[in-house]
């Protein structure tokens, strides 16, 4: 039986472990994985190190599985049409040359996959991935981490299990890898690397969610709620550049239960239904597509029925077949296999009784949406030195899902190693910084030691949750917000922020629930920022400004970036030019 | 919500270096109590990913939904398998439903 660590008694108690490697990934989920196998092909001889809060055999997006590749080129279909549909889908804005390198990788990671194992259908008739609406494959999901992560380990990558990232380790303005402490050993570990490469994720858990009843159902959330915007807060105390974080995640989900919903909608073509019977994309948004709506149109339509007192909302699953509702709950067992027990709990009969949907707590997700680090799209590099990105917290191009957060994890390795390859000399680090970051990681415990008393974990990020519920645009708030009601929560993330030195924990595990509400803090203030600079309404829903129900193309049609100074704290915020290389009308599919 | 323990079934995974439940949690949610016996840290911080549920050895684990959710007495059991899961679910009222699926191939 494993031995439980003690926790530290005194900063001079903190067992330090240095650790060196050539390239250091941080987070092994899917991006990460495929980061590091595509590295020790680039070059055998490199050591890969991952770091991983979790076990990479089950962490992350993928740790029950999934039902589907949402972006597959399929055969006939170009770069040039995955662009214009993504570009549309995304109301205009994404970075069109990073989103053709995406584009250009995107298919490889997948049939390398199912090489590996994970099972894809296949059409009978022409032997190629059977569809699932346009860009859509159905695979069979469930063991595709299992698989990775034994690849990666076949490859001879090391992997810290279990190793919760905290920081850069920084020498010269470069990044020359990172710090954090064991989850389980108590212990600081230290690694030393030639270049890094973040792979964390995004971020669930600056929002309340509309399923917390106060007990058992905190973390009935979308997005993984163990992905809480590590990368991002890191990288914004660096003074990384941003993109984007305004551009949220709200999307339709299964109401009470906040599932995936493209498994019935995409997967089975049902149309989106209000109280009344009515189908509202087809009936109110014929012009922007009905049911093909782009996602943020999608995901505001329900929400808005129930303004107006039209609500609940339905996927209309009255007219599937027996065959297809089994397949559909098939479906669902490889990706959330407890919305099948949800259905059963509710005794529902999916031909009687439609799927009701709802809107779900704002997540920053840059696969999803735009919103992460500022890429050069030559080598995936960030704007720090030595650090290059991938995956849901690289920022720019949106709608990349399972295939492309995989197709930038090759990108952003290969930019690593060639980033290695031109390095001379050995790597220095700054024990200072070191020193400084030890204390900073273990003060809630000590604090608990020597005051006996302050905040815990769970009441900050409580706090934190419902103060941007109500005032940034949560789901209560039917995602609107405005001026008065973003500086409200600016004010009061920058006392929780102050609070931090209150923090205590009581064992490994809430030092690190500690470190995700520092790190969802410093998300939420960067968000609140962009979300105060977009004086307009670019994508309702996503963001919603009451106070500006308008898009202003002239002031907004543009990338709104950030910096955090990393003396000063203050945060600068500023635009970056579109780069249109796609011709053709930035709104319109085709 | 949480994943609920047979205390009888669980043998705290002695043969282990670590149970199995504990090393795989996403979350960082299940450990041994002081009997030697699996426990979940926090009910309420379960994304309900069934992955303890189905590493367990012994199938001492059964993941429940939070009752605010969805009612009593419906349950998912998975009878892992090397390329597919045998997946059984009993709704509210008793109803039996048997899924299989693959989940790696030949
Ligand atoms: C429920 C759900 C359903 C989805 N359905 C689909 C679908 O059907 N099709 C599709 O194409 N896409 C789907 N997606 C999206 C897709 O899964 C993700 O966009 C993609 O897998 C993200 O990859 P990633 O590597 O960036 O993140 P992840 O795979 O989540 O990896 C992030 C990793 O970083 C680790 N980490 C986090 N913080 C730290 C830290 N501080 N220190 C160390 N490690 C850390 C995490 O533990 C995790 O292992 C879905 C996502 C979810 C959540
Ligand atoms: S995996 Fe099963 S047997 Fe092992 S400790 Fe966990 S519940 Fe007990
Ligand atoms: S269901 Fe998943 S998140 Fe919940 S305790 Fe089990 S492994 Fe952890």
């Amino acid at each position: 039986m494993a031995m439980k660590a003690k926790l530290p008694e005194s900063l001079d108690q903190v067992e330090k472990v240095y650790c060196e490697t050539d390239i250091l990934i941080i987070g092994a989920g899917n991006a990460g994985c495929f980061a590091a196998i595509e590295a020790k092909r680039k070059n055998p001889d490199l050591k890969v190190t991952l770091m991983e809060k979790a076990y990479i055999d089950r962490s992350g997006c993928l740790a029950a599985g999934m039902d589907a590749i949402n972006t597959y080129l399929k055969k006939g279909k170009t770069i040039e049409d995955f662009i214009k549909w993504s570009r549309s889908q995304a109301g205009g804005l994404l970075r069109e040359d990073l989103a053709i390198k995406v584009a250009e990788n995107l298919n490889a990671p997948v049939e390398e996959w199912e090489e590996w194992g994970l099972p894809i259908k296949k059409n009978e008739d022409t032997a190629e991935y059977a569809n699932r609406g346009k860009w859509d494959i159905t695979i069979q999901g469930e063991s595709m981490k299992p698989i990775i992560a034994e690849k990666v380990r076949e490859y001879g990558c090391e992997v810290l299990n279990r190793v919760v990232a905290t920081n850069y380790l920084l020498k010269d303005g470069r990044v020359v890898g990172a710090m954090g402490f064991h989850v389980r050993q108590g212990k600081m570990v230290v690694v030393k690397a030639k270049a890094t490469i973040i792979a964390t994720g995004g971020a669930a858990g600056i929002y309340k969610p509309y399923t917390n009843d106060g007990s058992d159902s905190h973390h009935q959330l979308w997005y993984s709620p163990f992905n809480t915007g590590a990368g991002y807060a890191m990288g914004i105390r660096a003074g990384a550049e941003m993109t984007t974080f305004e551009m949220r995640w709200c999307a339709t989900r299964t109401k009470d239960f906040t599932g995936p919903i493209d498994t019935i909608s995409v997967g089975y073509g049902t149309p989106m239904i209000n109280g009344k019977g009515e189908k509202i994309l087809q009936k109110r948004y014929a012009e922007w597509g009905g049911e093909t709506a782009p996602r943020f149109i999608r995901a505001n339509a329900p929400m808005e029925e129930w303004m107006e007192g039209r609500g609940p909302c339905f996927m209309d699953t009255t007219g599937m077949s027996d065959e297809e509702i089994k397949q559909m709950k098939n479906d669902y067992l490889n990706e959330r296999p407890t919305y099948v027990l949800f259905l059963a709990a509710r005794g529902q009969d999916l031909k009687k009784e439609p799927i009701e949907i709802y809107g779900n707590d704002p997540y920053i997700v840059g696969g999803h949406t735009a919103s992460g680090y500022w890429l050069n799209s030559e080598d995936w590099s960030t704007t720090l030195p030595g650090l290059f990105a991938c995956g849901d917290v690289a920022g720019g191009v949106p709608n990349k899902f399972v295939g492309g957060c995989a197709a930038e994890g090759l990108l952003a390795a290969r930019g690593a190693v060639e980033y290695v390859a031109q390095l001379n000399g050995e790597i220095e680090i700054d024990e200072a910084q070191v020193e400084a970051e030890k204390a900073r990681i273990y003060a809630p415990v000590f604090r608990l030691i020597e005051e006996g008393d302050g905040v815990k974990p769970k009441e900050m990020e409580e706090r934190m949750q419902r103060l941007m519920d109500e005032y940034a645009g949560g789901v209560h708030q039917f995602f609107r917000m405005n001026e008065e009601q973003l500086q409200y929560a600016l004010k009061h993330i920058k006392i929780l922020q102050d609070q931090v030195k209150y923090l205590i924990a009581n064992d490994l595990h809430e030092l690190m629930g500690a470190h995700e509400v520092i790190d969802r803090l410093d998300v939420a203030e960067v968000l609140i920022h962009h979300l105060l600079y977009r004086k307009e309404t670019r994508w309702p829903g996503w963001q919603t400004r009451t106070d500006y129900p308008e898009k202003n193309d002239e002031a907004f049609d543009c990338f709104v970036n950030s910096t955090r100074d990393p003396e000063t704290g203050e945060v600068k915020i500023f635009t970056r030019e579109y780069e249109q290389i796609v011709p053709g009308d930035r709104m319109k599919p085709n | 919500m949480p994943p609920k323990v047979d205390l009888t079934k669980c043998d705290g995974c002695k043969a282990e270096e670590e149970p199995l439940c504990e090393q795989i949690c996403p979350g960082n949610l299940m450990t041994l109590n002081d009997d030697g016996k699996a426990m979940c840290r926090e009910s309420r911080d379960c994304w309900d990913c069934m992955s303890c549920t189905k590493i367990c050895p012994q199938g001492a684990i059964e993941t429940r939904l939070p009752y605010q959710l969805g009612y009593y007495p419906a349950k998912l059991i998975p009878k892992v398998g090397t390329n597919k899961i045998i997946w059984t679910c009993v709704d509210k009222d008793g109803k039996i439903e048997r899924f299989i699926v693959k989940t790696r191939n030949d």
